[in-house]
C-alpha cells in the first residue's frame, strides 16, 4: 500500500518528523491524495512495529523517524514491482514515479518500463477476451472491455510521454555538461 | 525452426563523429503462426527492424535468417527472388493500383509469383472472400473506403501463401473501429500459420499481438513475453 511505501521514499533521503513526512506527501503529489496527520502517525507507527523505520526523540522531545535497512529493501521492492491493476484507482501509479524521481533511490526509466510491459500485458488480456467477445453480440459486455482497453492505453501513453520527458532531460543534462556554453532550452533542439 | 531469426543484429549508419547506431545487438525469434508487436519511440529503431527483416537493408552485425536461411549468403537475384516469395509488406499506405480493381491488385502478386492470370485470379477471389472481402473484389480502389483498401493491401500482401508480414503502422490513417479490423486480419492470417511482425506506436493494436517487445535508442528495453492464460485476465496475475 502505498502511504507506507510513499513514506519510506520521503525518509530513504533522511530522517523528518511526522509532520514534515505530511507536508512533503502532499506537496509532492500536487495534494491530490489528501493525508491526514493521524494517517501519517497510524503508518510511522506500523512502520515501526514491522522494523522499517525507527524513532528517536530529538531534543524537544519530538519523535524523529529513521528508515531501517529493512525498510530500504521493501522500498527498492516496491520500485521493483509492477503496480497490480486493481489497486490502479488510486493513482498508486503516479504516487510510485513521483517518489521514484524524489528519493533518487529508484531508476525511474526502469520503474517506467517495468510498469509498461505489466500495463502492455494486461491489455494483451483485454484484447483477447474481445476478440472472443466479438462474435458473441454481447453488447454491454464489449463496451466494458472497450473501456479496460482505454483505461489500459492512457496509462501506456502517459508512461511513454514520461520516458519521453526523462529522455529528453538525460540529454539537456549530458549537453549542458559537454557545452556549458549553449543556454539549456536550446540544447534539446540542437541534439536531435 | 524460426521463421524469422534476428540474430544479434547491429545497424550503424555513417562513421566518426557522425556515427548513429540505429539498432544494437537484437535477437528476436518469430515462429509460425506467431504475431509480435514491436513498440518504441520515434528514432528507437523500428523501421530499421522491420527493414533488416524484409531483406531492404542489411545488418552491419549479426545475422538475418528467413526460415533458416542467411539473407546475407543470397546475391541480388536470389535475395529478390526470396522476398517476393516469403514476405508480404503492408505499409501506412495501402498503395493499390488506382487503374486495377481490388481483386486484380491481389491477382498481380500472384501473377509475380508466376501464376498464371486465369488461376490467380481465382486464387485472388478465394483469398478476398476467406477474409471478408468477397464483396469488394470488383470495385476499383477509388470506390473503396481507407480500411477497406488496408485490408484488400493486407489480402495482396499474403496472397501465395507467404511465410511472413511486416507490417509498419498499417492502421495510421484508419480511425478506431476500421484499425481493429486490420488487426483482426493479422490475427486471422497468424491463424493460418503465417507470421506477422507489427511496428506501431499504437498500443491498443499491439496489444493483438502473441508477445510485445520495446525498442529504445535501438536496443530491445522488455518485452511481455508470451500470452498469459485466462486465469491471469482483468486482475491479478499480471505481475511476474
Amino acid at each position: 500500500m502505498s502511504v507506507r511505501h510513499s513514506l519510506l521514499a520521503l525518509l530513504s533521503a533522511g530522517p523528518m518528523h511526522g509532520y514534515g513526512l505530511k507536508t512533503e506527501f502532499q506537496a509532492a503529489t500536487a495534494e491530490v491524495w489528501p493525508l491526514n496527520v493521524g494517517q501519517v502517525y497510524t503508518t510511522l507507527g506500523r512502520l515501526e512495529r514491522d522494523g522499517l523505520v525507527t524513532a528517536v526523540a530529538d531534543a524537544d522531545g519530538q519523535k524523529v523517524y529513521e528508515i531501517t535497512g529493512a525498510g530500504r529493501e521493501e522500498l527498492a521492492r516496491w520500485f521493483e514491482t509492477p503496480v497490480p491493476r486493481e489497486v490502479m484507482p488510486r493513482q498508486e501509479l503516479a504516487i510510485k514515479l513521483v517518489f521514484a524521481m524524489k528519493s533518487g533511490v529508484a531508476d525511474v526509466e526502469a520503474v517506467v518500463q517495468r510498469q509498461r510491459v505489466a500495463t502492455v500485458r494486461a491489455l494483451q488480456d483485454i484484447t483477447r477476451l474481445k476478440a472472443a467477445a466479438e462474435s458473441g453480440g454481447d453488447m454491454a459486455w464489449l463496451l466494458m472491455l472497450d473501456a479496460l482497453v482505454f483505461q489500459a492505453e492512457a496509462e501506456a501513453r502517459w508512461l511513454d510521454m514520461c520516458e519521453a520527458r526523462l529522455a529528453k532531460e538525460n540529454i539537456a543534462a549530458g549537453m549542458a555538461r559537454r557545452h556549458p556554453e549553449i543556454p539549456a532550452d536550446q540544447a534539446v533542439e540542437r541534439s536531435s | 525452426m524460426a521463421v524469422l531469426d534476428i540474430d544479434q543484429a547491429g545497424r550503424v549508419f555513417g562513421s566518426g563523429h557522425l556515427r548513429v547506431v540505429a539498432l544494437d545487438n537484437v535477437s528476436l525469434r518469430v515462429g509460425a503462426g506467431e504475431f509480435l508487436a514491436v513498440m518504441g519511440p520515434s528514432g528507437s529503431g523500428k523501421s530499421t527492424l522491420l527493414r533488416l527483416a524484409g531483406g531492404l537493408d542489411r545488418p552491419t552485425s549479426g545475422r538475418v535468417l528467413l526460415d533458416g536461411r542467411d539473407l546475407a549468403g543470397l546475391d541480388e537475384a536470389g535475395l529478390a527472388q526470396a522476398l517476393r516469395q516469403q514476405i508480404g509488406f503492408v505499409f501506412q499506405e495501402a498503395n493499390l493500383l488506382a487503374s486495377l480493381t481490388a481483386a486484380e491488385n491481389v491477382a498481380l502478386a500472384l501473377e509475380l509469383d508466376g501464376v498464371k492470370p486465369r488461376p490467380a485470379m481465382a486464387g485472388a477471389r478465394g483469398l478476398l472472400d476467406s477474409l471478408g472481402l468477397g464483396a469488394v473484389g470488383g470495385r476499383f480502389p477509388g470506390q473503396l473506403s481507407g480500411g477497406q483498401q488496408q485490408r484488400v493491401a493486407v489480402a495482396r500482401a499474403v496472397a501465395g501463401g507467404r511465410s511472413l508480414l511486416l507490417a509498419d503502422e498499417p492502421t495510421g490513417a484508419l480511425d478506431a473501429l476500421t484499425g481493429e479490423s486490420v488487426m483482426g486480419l493479422l490475427r486471422q492470417r497468424c491463424a493460418t500459420g503465417c507470421a506477422v511482425v507489427l511496428a506501431t506506436h499504437n498500443v491498443r493494436h499491439a496489444a493483438w499481438a502473441d508477445r510485445v517487445v520495446f525498442l529504445n535508442d535501438g536496443r530491445l528495453a522488455g518485452e511481455t513475453g508470451p500470452p498469459a492464460g485466462p486465469e491471469c485476465l482483468l486482475g491479478a496475475g499480471q505481475v511476474r
